[in-house]
């Protein structure tokens, strides 16, 4: 930036590239300032549940009992691991395949129909879904799917029984599809971009080559696109990672490990929104916001997998 | 559906009701030059429970209109926890609760302030068991045990021999029960607990009392809609509500035999009966499971939290502001209570009254007897 206005004649050389420049660092140093700032306050905040369960043992108690002064992460974080994981194991076929038809196979108008319905999905509040969810959906999923196919465990299949767990309408599996509606948006709209920005060369080549839709698919697009799909799938899990009011509204609440599929589950987010207001022991707030503290540490976590993947699989090294 | 639409439109209402709770302090502008000629404009900053939150409204609503757009209140329903919070921290000048002070707060305001944090009663709330069994109707009579027994997860099914003994003549289902409860931390779910803990010594021994606790079963919803989501969704759910919430929602709920033995249906007057006990100076009691022979066992009170002596609130700056908070305090506990009914909230009964009072009337500024001239002033002037 400097050496290019030095290379400029002195007329062209004004204040103004410096003023430009100490504000958008300024405004870069805020964003930087802002997310230390938030981590400290929250452990400082959850120092007290620190001092008296410890760093680790906090991490791996699985009980959450308020009233008797035992708080334990585990239960929530386990939720929320597999939670989102599941949710993202579920959305990202579907999420490809869309994103492939609308970019490669389908009509223009059909894409933009496509396209603009996805977009809205991920404009919907997740309240509204949760709302949807409470009404409509899990309802719906217990009398078709839960509560038949736990009988049919009963009578045929016992060693299932552990796993499902007596049906609950609000439970596990409720909380993971809709989870999983939830980031399919996300990810088809960043895979899309990443599909759209491969170089027409690269298709043209490998058509010229004699690759056939399928091949010039899987052999000269996908593998440009990859690192643009990766990302944005990562950034659909931490998403779901960190999605609340859904989940929390779907998931049943409960926080006594182990979970079943058909039965009540709870997240770290959920738990948080569930029992903050309330809090009004100290130990019970500063364990809440402790786990908040980890749920910033599975994110940023997650955060720093996604740049060292994009960093691996990128045959471009660095970007597309 | 229609239930489900019922539902959703009670909680428009209450976000609607609530709404002008928190926009209170600009609503101060909207009656320019009402204030009495003498009577400087005030505001009380008061947070908490939220489910006082509404009826905080009216009375806010009905005591602006009384002192003619001079004392605005602005009370943020920002829950139990922080408002027992803010208060200790003393950034407000009253918070209210559905949990009196424990203890250690109660000690730390002592040393903090040098007098005493009162627990002004302020209402009651009640909390009843709503169900959704296929075949049965309103009243089903529920026992501490069976209530118990449910929640512990000991009785499983509808038919059990327990539940159909209180209930001869009811055809209950082979259902399993399906129990449903606040997942978040609530007022409501601290009386019930306590309910429970005072009933039943296996409740006390394992889980305990507390605004969140450790479910042995069930699933968790967020809130009264989301409890009465379950229970309405769920064939065979168990679970509880406040009994506003359960009668404007239209769900079906239960009786309870209450200490004395007598069968219980809930109801306003009922759980205004359950205060008919002696209640201590400093307001700390929990009403569960109380000696009134017609009182509704799972009642509770929800408190109005003001320290002794005004002046060490840091939150009140003027004696001006001191005297309209005591005003506004008075007027809530005697005539404030005439609304109460109104709103299906219930109200004080006469002995709960008094010891407010009692309260009010010790509260000091600077040392000086606030209370009781404020009490004196309003006998020979009104509000």
């Amino acid at each position: 930036m400097v050496e290019t206005n030095n290379l400029l004649p002195a007329r062209y050389r004004g204040p103004g590239d410096r003023v430009f420049k100490t504000v958008i660092v300024l405004f870069s140093s805020v964003i930087i300032l802002l997310a230390i700032g938030t981590a400290l306050v929250i452990y400082l905040e959850a120092r007290p549940t620190f001092r008296a369960f410890g760093y680790w043992n906090f991490l791996t108690e699985t009980t959450w009992d308020p009233v008797a002064a035992v708080h334990g992460a585990l239960p929530f974080i386990i939720g929320t691991l597999l939670t989102s994981f599941a949710a993202l194991a579920l959305a990202v076929v579907p999420a490809l395949g869309v994103a492939i038809f609308t970019t490669e196979y389908a009509p223009w108008w059909i894409a933009q129909i496509i396209n603009y319905t996805v977009d809205l999905l991920a404009a919907i509040p997740s309240v509204v879904i949760g709302l949807w969810g409470i009404f409509n959906f899990a309802p719906m999923m217990r009398e078709r799917f839960y509560t038949p196919i736990y009988n049919w465990a009963y009578e045929d299949a016992e060693w299932l029984v552990p796993i499902i767990g007596a049906p609950s309408t609000y439970n596990f599996v409720t909380a993971t599809i809709i989870l999983a509606l939830m980031i399919v948006p996300y990810t088809v709209a960043l895979s899309r971009d990443a599909i759209g920005q491969v170089p027409r060369e690269q298709r043209e080549a490998a058509w010229a080559l004699g690759a056939t839709r399928w091949e010039v698919m899987r052999k000269a697009v996908l593998p440009y696109a990859r690192t643009g799909i990766v990302a944005g799938i990562l950034l659909s899990l931490a998403r779901a990672l960190g999605e609340t009011m859904a989940v929390a509204m779907l998931i049943g609440n409960s926080n006594r490990v182990p979970f079943t599929l058909f039965g009540p589950a709870a997240t770290m987010p959920s738990v948080i929104i569930n029992e903050f207001r309330e809090a009004v022991e100290t130990l019970h707030y500063s364990s809440i916001m402790a786990v908040g503290f980890y749920l910033f540490i599975v994110t940023i976590s997650i955060n720093l997998l996604a740049s060292y993947v994009q960093q691996k699989l990128s045959i471009t090294k660095g970007g597309l | 559906m229609r239930k489900a639409c019922a539902m959703l439109m009670t909680v428009a209402l209450a976000a609607f009701v609530a709404f002008p709770v928190v926009a209170g302090g600009s609503q101060e502008a909207a009656a320019p030059g009402a204030a009495a000629p003498g009577r400087a404009r005030v505001e009380l900053l008061g947070a908490g429970a939220s489910f006082p939150a509404p009826l905080m409204t009216a009375w806010a609503d009905d005591y602006r209109d009384i002192t003619g757009g001079a004392v605005t209140v602005n009370y943020q329903s920002i829950g139990s926890g922080g408002g027992v919070r803010q208060f200790m921290e003393q950034t407000i000048m009253f918070g209210a609760s559905e949990a009196h002070l424990n203890d250690e707060n109660a000690q730390l305001a002592r040393r903090n302030t040098g007098g005493v944090a009162y627990n002004l009663p302020l209402t009651l709330g009640d909390v009843v068991l709503t169900y959704n069994v296929p075949g049965v109707g309103q009243g089903l009579v529920f026992s501490p045990d069976t209530i118990a027994g449910a929640f512990l997860g000991t009785i499983t099914r509808w038919d059990d021999p327990a539940i159909r003994e209180l209930n001869p003549g009811v055809n209950l289902p082979s259902l399993p029960i399906q129990i449903a409860h606040r997942s978040d931390g609530s007022g409501t779910t601290n009386i019930f607990t306590n309910y429970l803990t005072k009933v039943n010594a296996r409740w006390a021994d394992q889980i305990g009392f507390g605004s969140s606790v450790n479910w042995p079963v069930g699933t968790g919803g967020n809130g009264n809609e989301g409890v009465a989501g379950i229970v309405m969704n769920t064939p065979g759910a168990l679970g509880y509500n406040s009994l506003v919430y359960a009668v404007l929602n239209d769900i079906t709920y239960g009786d309870v035999i209450n200490n004395s033995g007598n069968v219980i249906a809930p109801s306003l007057e009922a759980t205004s009966l359950a205060a008919a006990v002696d209640i201590p100076a400093d307001g700390r009691i929990m009403l569960t499971d109380s000696d009134a022979a017609r009182g509704y066992p799972i009642a509770g009170f929800a408190w109005g939290l003001v320290y002794e002596n005004l002046d060490r609130n840091d939150a009140i700056t003027t004696r001006e502001e001191a005297e309209e908070l005591t005003r506004f305090l008075y007027w809530v506990v005697t005539e404030g209570q005439e609304i109460n009914e109104s709103l299906s909230f219930a109200r004080l009964p006469v002995d709960a009254q008094a010891v407010a009072e009692r309260m009010i009337s010790t509260l000091k500024w600077n040392g000086e007897p606030l209370g009781e001239q404020v009490i004196a002033d309003v006998r020979s002037n009104g509000f």
